[in-house]
Order: structure tokens, then C-alpha cells, then sequence
């Protein structure tokens, strides 16, 4: 059982849970992620690790509201448990002083970009950031992103922060600008599919972390499996952070909505039930 | 430090002959084979299971096999000769007392008969169950050995036994020595983390066992589906050892959550790994990646360990219609049967091979026969299409035909040429055999692996390459049954013991 010792509504759809957890608090690294479950009836689903207090024994999960179970996440308060949290599962960020890294991140993803981004800018690098979303709302942990990079660079798609366009324009304004020795992205496959085409055109090394459907998240099921670089590769245990050129992201995207039927008919249902 | 071993471990097989002898010559043993005339034991024929409808049970979860009665019981008992030379139990992978139980059948004695089983199994309602005894214990059976006739039910009545003594509500705790404060860990809580955790505890340990998931049973859990194996036979089981004192620590992945290091600093002396086979294999060929394509692993465990078939559980799972298993396994045959159960018009087996080179058991092929399961033998498929959204819909299969025997001695299949047709199919399941898991190995680079990735260990203490590691089951063999499993550990639990009395002495 994990408690939930601090909630925080980060805007309408996404919060920030800060769980006790000691033993992963003390072992996580950026880069890792944990399976969650509600309760006895619930499912598993991997959320990565966003922050860490190893000293108060707590990690930091953020979460946007899609479906069922994140619907029952995000309506948790403090003092609430989790019936089961474990990890810390996959490999970590291997962080290095490369130069100059770019990180861009997308609506939710750039919760799990945070610790990267601050690991990156902790090794000596010039962290250079953008960050992208449907509106301005939906820019999350702006402070806390603008305190470990070196600048700062939004992007919404209505124009109603930052500059308007997608997370690529803001990309290529670094790319076109200076050298930069790797790139990092994270947010919805899409955006990581486009964000990995344009840090290819400039030859600029990337990794994407992955966030797939999983059951168990230690290799057994393989319910997570990509392609990468013509070769099937599991997610929960060979990433979640891969070379974005070889991720075959149209492939992925089919297979994350591999139950998305099903799930929009129990999200649905759940919906009535929670209004009513 | 007080360490004291059990008396049996201090004999030699010799002595352990003297002691099954003595016990046959115990007066109630004596009267009982008086009883009857071996001629009136040796006439009568093997009992038959009782089984639920197989046309109402492919559409519900409960158990297949329903258990012998009362009556039942007592009479398969008297077919056992009890034997000058019990052969049966070198049949047994864990050398249970075979005739002391099934004679205390035969006496009515059955809460003694339980506690005769749990002298050396610490799961037998599961091992009555899925333990492949036709090629065990059942196999050296006197009537099959000597006499050509079927053997007796050494396994249906193991699982009476059990079941009786659970159902009593007066189960057995079996007695555990004085503790002896030193602490042991067994990573993985499947049959052979579970058979090692009963005898460390039993010889006074203090055992502790991590489980990577959120229940304690590893595959008797997530992968034996509840029509053979009820998860609650399995919980109680689990609660036994719980009250001989093993402690239980679910969500824990060695070598994440902490690594053996973390442990050894927390005064864990000696360390168990039956982390199992957990990588399932796929085959690589085209589109093989297509929604509704599973490997074995992810369908049953969906279904068994997160109740996905239960409109009150989150899990989804995708219930089709046209379901093809590839594959020719017990697993294979598990999953095709909980397809049928999930609402299946067609529940499909292909298989490269012909049916008689199945390495499932004859039990549960015949299940599935009745169940009307379709066995496309000698078939293979080589590529899978799907609709516009990426869901699979058709399957292109080669025949097969048998050629020159291969390394296991079975004919290799050898594709046809020019043979491949088309099969619809709107959900695939693969389960053709996994890979061992490389999570502990991988946490432990000193640790030697065979180039297959499962540990290596010396065959009778099952120790592997460092001194206080030991292993058992998959992650040693790869990919075998629970009984084996169970095996190994009981003799890891031994080597082990062993050590830590060496350790102990050299102090």
C-alpha cells in the first residue's frame, strides 16, 4: 500500500501525486518509470517517474486524465492508497556531458522530461528546452523546467502562449540557429514521431522515451513491443528510451490503440456512473 | 546460532530405504495389506475422474476436473499394492511417501494423508492438479511397469487428499524447527521459490520471499488458468506457509527495487532465485506486431491475474471470435481453452508438428478435443494481415510434414512447398515457449549465464557461480513444469542448508 501524501491540480486534466514509496524513492534514476494499480479491481499501467525525495521517501507521479484508470487517479486525494506501486522498471537516462542538449516535451510528457532535462543540465550540459501543447493550460511544470535550462522556447497550437505552432517550429528554431549534440522527446507518439523527423533532417542524435501498454512491466507479457531499427524490442525491458530514427512510430501508434474501443466504452460507462 | 538439520538429510539413500521399509512394516500398514487379496486389488479398474460437461465447461471458468468422492477415493486406494519396492516415489520429483499417503486413503484416515504429502510438498492440491503424473510417479507404477495395466491415481488421489484436508476447514500446519535467525531470501514466489521457502522454513529460517507482481503464486497464478488450477487452492496453500512463518513481500523487484547487495547489507545470508521464464518468444515473421496478435503470457495474464473476463475488473481483454494459438504445449492448450471460455465460435491449435509430438499432456489435449477445440497439426503460419486499423484478420499458414528425427528425437517438420493457404482470424495468441527472464542475471554481471541467458548451477546443490546465490526452475531450465520447478528447489533448499551450516561452522 502507497499513500498519497500530497495533490496537486496542475490544470483541469493533469495532476501531480506525491507517493510513498522509500525503496524506489532511494533506487530511481530519470528515466525510470513504475507500474501503478489502484485497487484489487484495477489494472496495471506504467506512469515514469517525474521527481524523487529519497530523504521523505516519496516520488512524484504526474498524471493526465484519458481513460478510466487515470479518471480514478486523478479523483485520488491525500491520505489515499494505491494498492501496489513497483519499480523502479527500465533502464535509466544514461546521462553524459554531451554539450548542448535539446529536450523537447509535449502536454503530459513533460513531467518525465523534467528529470531528464535537470540530470542533463546537472552533467555540465547547455539544456536547451521547448515545450509544446494544445493551449496554454496545458503547459505544465514551466518553472521547474525553466530552472535547469539554459532557455526556454513555447509552443501552443492556438497561439494562446508562447509562440503559436507545434513543438517542431520551435525545434528547428534552435536546430537552425546552433549545434546541438543530442536531442531528447517526450509527449504523445505523434509528437515524437514529427519531433524525431526534424532532429533527423540536422543529423542531430535523439532519444524518445516510450510510454506503451503494458501489463506487467518486466518482460512478460510483451504487450509493449515496437520495432526498432527492424528488430522487435520490449519497452518495459529494453527501454523505455530508444534511438527515435529507428522507432518505427507508425507501428507504435497502431498498437497503442490496440483497446481503444473498449476503453473509450468503460470510460464512457464509468463516466455516467461518476455523474450521477 | 543454533542449526540443526532434519534427520532424513543426515542419512544416506540407504538409510532412507530402511526408514520407507520400517514404515511398511508398521502394524496398521500390515493389517491393511491383509485386508484385501492382491488379486481383489489388481482386478479392479482405475477410477475415472469426474468431470463437468465439456459443452457447459468451455463456457464457464470453474474447474474442469470436479475430484473424486469419498467412496471413490478408498476404492482407487485399495488398487495400491504397497509395494516391497515403492517405485513410484523415484518417479517423483519431490520423492513424496506415495504408498504411506494412499494407504492412510484406504485406511479413511485423510487429514493423515494430507499431512503425510506436505511432509515433502509444500503445494500438493496444486501438484494433484498439474503435475504430468503419467510420465512420474504414475509411469513407475507396478501395474504399469509389471503388470501393463493403467496405474494407480497417484495424482487424483493427492488431490483428494488435499482437498479433503482444505475443505475440513482442520488444516495442518506443519511443525517448523526453533528458529534459527538466519535470514534467507527467495527471489520469485512460484512453485520452486514456494518449495524452497517450505523446507527453510520447516528446518528454522528466516525466509523471506519477494514477488515482482502483486500476488504471491508467479505462474500458478497468472499463467495456469482457473479452470485447472483455482487461484483460491493456490492461496491457501500460500497461507500455509505463511503460518509456518514465511514472509511474503509482493511488488519487490530484485535487482530494481533493491539489487542482492541491497540485501546481503540487510543481513540476508543466502539467496534463492526462481525468477522463472518470463520473456515470451514470438516467431518474427510479418506482421507479426498487428493488434490482437498476444503472446500466451500477456492472454492468460490478463485473464487469470487480472480478472479481465470480470466486467468488474479495469483490465480489458479482447474476446474474439475466429481465435488462432500457435503452438502445441500446455500453455498452447490453456490458451485456446480460455478462448473458447472468452466466446469463440472457432478456438484454433496450428501446430508445426503432428499431434503425437505434442509436448502438452495427454490430459489436457484431450480436454481441448472435447472442449471442440480445432487441432490444425503440421501447420505453420508464415505471415499475418490486418484491416485498415491495424487488427489483425487473416493468417497465411504452411503445411508442414514430418522428416528426419531432430536433436529431441522428434520428427523435424520440413515446410511443403507452394502449401500456404489463408485462415481468418480476428485474435492471435503466440505460445510457442519463452526465454528465460534477464532481470536478476542482468543485475548481477559476476553471475554466470549460459549463452541461452539461464543461470548456471551445480546440478545437485543447485548453486550457481557465487557462493551464496542459488537457482532453480525456468531461470535455470528454461522453460519446464511446475513439479520440476518444485524439485529443484527442494534440492536448492538442501544445498543451501548446507552452506549456511558451513558458513555457519567456519564462524
Amino acid at each position: 500500500m502507497n499513500k498519497i501524501v500530497e495533490k496537486e491540480q496542475l490544470n483541469n486534466n493533469v495532476v501531480r501525486l506525491e507517493i510513498e514509496a522509500p525503496r524506489i524513492a532511494m533506487k530511481r534514476k530519470a528515466g525510470h518509470f513504475v507500474i501503478v494499480k489502484i485497487n484489487k479491481k484495477g489494472e496495471r499501467i506504467p506512469l515514469t517517474i517525474a521527481d524523487a525525495d529519497p530523504d521523505k521517501g516519496t516520488i512524484t507521479l504526474v498524471i493526465q486524465r484519458v481513460g478510466v484508470t487515470s479518471h480514478k487517479l486523478c479523483m485520488m486525494n491525500e491520505g489515499d492508497t494505491l494498492a501496489d506501486v513497483v519499480g523502479p522498471l527500465g533502464h535509466a537516462t544514461e546521462i553524459a556531458n554531451h554539450g548542448t542538449v535539446l529536450c523537447a516535451g509535449g502536454g503530459v510528457g513533460i513531467a518525465p522530461l523534467l528529470p531528464i532535462a535537470r540530470a542533463f543540465k546537472k552533467a555540465g550540459n547547455r539544456v536547451l528546452t521547448v515545450l509544446a501543447a494544445r493551449s496554454r493550460d496545458l503547459i505544465i511544470l514551466e518553472k521547474e523546467m525553466r530552472d535547469c535550462s539554459d532557455e526556454v522556447i513555447i509552443m501552443t497550437d492556438d497561439g494562446s502562449y508562447g509562440k503559436q505552432g507545434l513543438v517542431t517550429h520551435g525545434m528547428g528554431e534552435i536546430l537552425d540557429r546552433e549545434k546541438v549534440n543530442l536531442a531528447v522527446t517526450i509527449g504523445p507518439a505523434i509528437m515524437m514521431k514529427f519531433a524525431s523527423l526534424t532532429t533527423e533532417k540536422y543529423n542531430v542524435p535523439t532519444i524518445a522515451s516510450l510510454n506503451t501498454i503494458m501489463v506487467d512491466g518486466t518482460g512478460m507479457c510483451g504487450a509493449c513491443r515496437i520495432t526498432v531499427d527492424g528488430k522487435t524490442k520490449f519497452v518495459c525491458v529494453d527501454g523505455p528510451e530508444f534511438d527515435a530514427h529507428k522507432i518505427d512510430f507508425d507501428e507504435m501508434i497502431m498498437r497503442l490503440g490496440a483497446y481503444e474501443d473498449q476503453e473509450r466504452e468503460d470510460y464512457e460507462k464509468y463516466l455516467e456512473t461518476v455523474e450521477n | 546460532m543454533k542449526l540443526s538439520l532434519p534427520e532424513k538429510q543426515n542419512r544416506n539413500m540407504e538409510t532412507t530405504q530402511d526408514i520407507l521399509k520400517s514404515e511398511r512394516q508398521q502394524s496398521w500398514r500390515e493389517d491393511l495389506r491383509k485386508s484385501m487379496k492382491a488379486k481383489e486389488r489388481t482386478s479392479r479398474e482405475r477410477v475415472k475422474m469426474l468431470e463437468q460437461d465439456p459443452h457447459i465447461r468451455n463456457k464457464n471458468h470453474t474447474e474442469v476436473n470436479v475430484g473424486l468422492t469419498e467412496e471413490m477415493a478408498i476404492k482407487e486406494a485399495q488398487r495400491c499394492l504397497d509395494c516391497v519396492d515403492p517405485t513410484c516415489i523415484s518417479g517423483c520429483p519431490v520423492n513424496i511417501n506415495i504408498p504411506k499417503f494412499i494407504k492412510r486413503i484406504e485406511q479413511g484416515e485423510f487429514l493423515e494423508s494430507a499431512k503425510v504429502l506436505k511432509e515433502t510438498n509444500a503445494l500438493p492440491a496444486v501438484c494433484g492438479r498439474v503435475c504430468p503424473q503419467e510420465v512420474q510417479c504414475e509411469a513407475s507404477c507396478f501395474y504399469v511397469q509389471k503388470l501393463k495395466k493403467d496405474p494407480v491415481a497417484i495424482g487424483h488421489l493427492e488431490r483428494f487428499a488435499a482437498d479433503y484436508e482444505r475443505n475440513s476447514g482442520n488444516i495442518s500446519v506443519p511443525e517448523v524447527e526453533e528458529r534459527n535467525g538466519i535470514k534467507v531470501a527467495i527471489i520469485g514466489s512460484g512453485p520452486a521459490g514456494l518449495a524452497v521457502a517450505g523446507d527453510m522454513i520447516k528446518w528454522g529460517y528466516d525466509v523471506t520471499v519477494f514477488e515482482a507482481l502483486h500476488e504471491i503464486g508467479g505462474v500458478l497464478k497468472y499463467g495456469i488458468p482457473e479452470f485447472r488450477l483455482p487461484n483460491e487452492i493456490v492461496d491457501v496453500e500460500i497461507e500455509n506457509l505463511r503460518q509456518m512463518g514465511v514472509k511474503f513481500e509482493t511488488n519487490f523487484i530484485v535487482g530494481k527495487t533493491s539489487s542482492v547487495d541491497d540485501l546481503r547489507k540487510e543481513g540476508f545470508e543466502a539467496f534463492f532465485v526462481g525468477s522463472g521464464a518470463g520473456l515470451p518468444k514470438f516467431m518474427n515473421i510479418p506482421g507479426e506486431n498487428y493488434r490482437r496478435i498476444f503472446s500466451s503470457n500477456e492472454y492468460l495474464t490478463r485473464v487469470n491475474l487480472m480478472n479481465a473476463a470480470n466486467p468488474d475488473y479495469d483490465t480489458p481483454v479482447f474476446s474474439g471470435k475466429n481465435v488462432a494459438v500457435i503452438g502445441g504445449g500446455n500453455t498452447a492448450m490453456d490458451s485456446v481453452r480460455t478462448s473458447k471460455r472468452l466466446g469463440a465460435d472457432r478456438s484454433m491449435i496450428i501446430y508445426r508438428r503432428s499431434i503425437e509430438e505434442m509436448p502438452a499432456r495427454v490430459e489436457e489435449i484431450k480436454h481441448a478435443q472435447e472442449e471442440d477445440v480445432e487441432f490444425m497439426n503440421l501447420n505453420s503460419p508464415v505471415e499475418y494481415f490486418a484491416d485498415e486499423n491495424g487488427n489483425v484478420n487473416k493468417m497465411r499458414v504452411q503445411k508442414m510434414e514430418l522428416g528426419e528425427p531432430d536433436s529431441s528425437g522428434r520428427r523435424r517438420p520440413v515446410p511443403v512447398e507452394g502449401s500456404e493457404y489463408d485462415v481468418e482470424v480476428d485474435t492471435v495468441v503466440v505460445a510457442i515457449g519463452v526465454s528465460p527472464n534477464p532481470l536478476i542475471p542482468a543485475s548481477m554481471p559476476e553471475l554466470d549465464v549460459t549463452d541461452w541467458g539461464t543461470i548456471k548451477v551445480d546440478k545437485d546443490s543447485m548453486q550457481a557461480s557465487i557462493e551464496d546465490i542459488f537457482a532453480g526452475g525456468d531461470i535455470v531450465r528454461g522453460g519446464a513444469t511446475v513439479i520440476l520447478a518444485m524439485g529443484d528447489g527442494r534440492k536448492a533448499a538442501k544445498g543451501m542448508h548446507e552452506y549456511l551450516k558451513e558458513k555457519v561452522r567456519n564462524k
